[in-house]
């Protein structure tokens, strides 16, 4: 019996979709079979953010209306073996789906997968409601900004009413350079102001435009940073002791001058 | 020349602005209370009071919503009233 994760933040924009496929892609990479579901109904964006969007046939609705069975709605990653996706459909709204038709669905894929993910689209109406209506566990998406904090709380809060307990905090973008300065609220921050368990630190990067831009999930990437924060979250996500890793990496003299001073 | 005018300057910075702002608007998220009605509240727990003991009023009264853990440690809001009285008991006017 898998386990089901619901990605949420309450805000758009903060990297929902590319935590979800991140994440999905590093579990596989585990050797985990994993489905990736993208409950954001309407405005799909897991297929683009994974290079699969050439490959859709069925979706999300198709399966629930009985249009197809589930397995042929479901995409094989090529890249991926274990990996699966199940897209949203584009051209319906988010009413087309109940909570119980998720329940339902997240039941049946429960069965097949060691871990279901569903990207749960931005806000908290209806389609927040229908993807969390499934899930085990929460993970919370945020960046280090105010209005992005403060919808993540309002977020814990309902996912609190809804009986998802304990959910785990993703900080996402933190650039530790403006941090050193004082100029962004540092993990500790953000830990102190939400009150929940940290489940990783991703760093701001431009590997990860980069492998949106070719829709290649960057954890797969050794060189990339973000990446390697990618593959610790999945590490403990599977049950590993895995130490937050050190952010604090400067290059170049003007970095190794300032540290100098900053010293003495 | 960034750190030289982090290291002189008195500023508070950003990050901590950030932060103070964040704390305080989640007070009021969380209690789903607003600053207007706290104010209206302070006034009706002001008239109550009045009613028996005479408020200082020019020592200035502190009336908001904080926060506190309870016995499960987990954080709850709380009303916090500090009201500076004159005299325990009302003159009679």
């Amino acid at each position: 019996m898998g386990e089901v994760y619901v990605i949420t933040s309450g805000k758009g924009g903060v990297g929902k979709t590319t935590t979800t496929a991140n994440l999905g892609a590093g579990l596989a990479l585990m050797e985990k079979t994993v489905v990736l579901v993208d409950a954001d109904i309407g405005l799909r964006n897991l297929d683009v953010v994974m290079g699969l969007e050439n490959r859709i046939v069925f979706d999300l609705i198709d399966v629930i209306e009985g249009n197809c069975r589930l397995k042929q709605a479901l995409i094989k990653d090529k890249r991926y073996p274990t990996l699966h996706l199940l897209p949203a459909a584009q051209t319906k709204d988010k009413d087309a789906v109940s909570p119980e038709q998720m329940k339902k669905l997240c039941d049946q894929l429960r069965e097949e997968f060691d871990y279901v993910i569903l990207d749960c689209p931005a806000g908290i109406e209806q389609g927040f409601k229908n993807a969390i209506a499934g899930a085990d566990k929460a993970i919370v998406v945020t960046t280090p900004e105010v209005s992005a904090v403060r919808d993540a709380d309002r977020i814990i809060g309902l996912l609190e009413a809804a009986e998802v307990h304990s959910p785990l905090l993703i900080l996402n973008r933190l650039r530790i350079n403006m941090v050193k300065r004082g100029d962004m609220m540092a993990l500790e921050d953000v830990t102190e102001i939400l009150a929940i368990d940290v489940l990783g630190v991703v760093p701001d990067d431009e590997s990860i435009v980069i492998a949106t831009n070719k829709g290649e999930p960057c954890v797969a990437d050794k060189d990339s940073f973000a990446g390697q924060a990618f593959r610790d979250i999945c590490r403990r996500m599977n049950g590993e002791t895995v130490p937050l890793m050190n952010l604090d990496i400067d290059k170049g003299i003007m970095a190794k001058i300032r540290k100098f001073f900053v010293r003495s | 020349m960034d750190f030289l005018k982090n290291i002189f300057s008195k500023k508070p910075q950003s990050g901590s602005v950030a932060k103070d702002r964040l704390k305080l608007v989640l007070i009021h998220d969380r209690a789903n209370c607003s600053t207007d009605l706290l104010e209206m509240m302070k006034n009706d727990i002001m008239q109550v009071i009045a009613k028996y003991m005479d408020i200082d009023e020019a020592a200035g009264m502190d009336i908001n919503i904080s926060q506190t853990t309870d016995d499960n440690n987990k954080t709850v809001p709380v009303l916090y009233a500090n009201i500076p009285i004159k005299n325990m008991r009302k003159k009679k006017k």
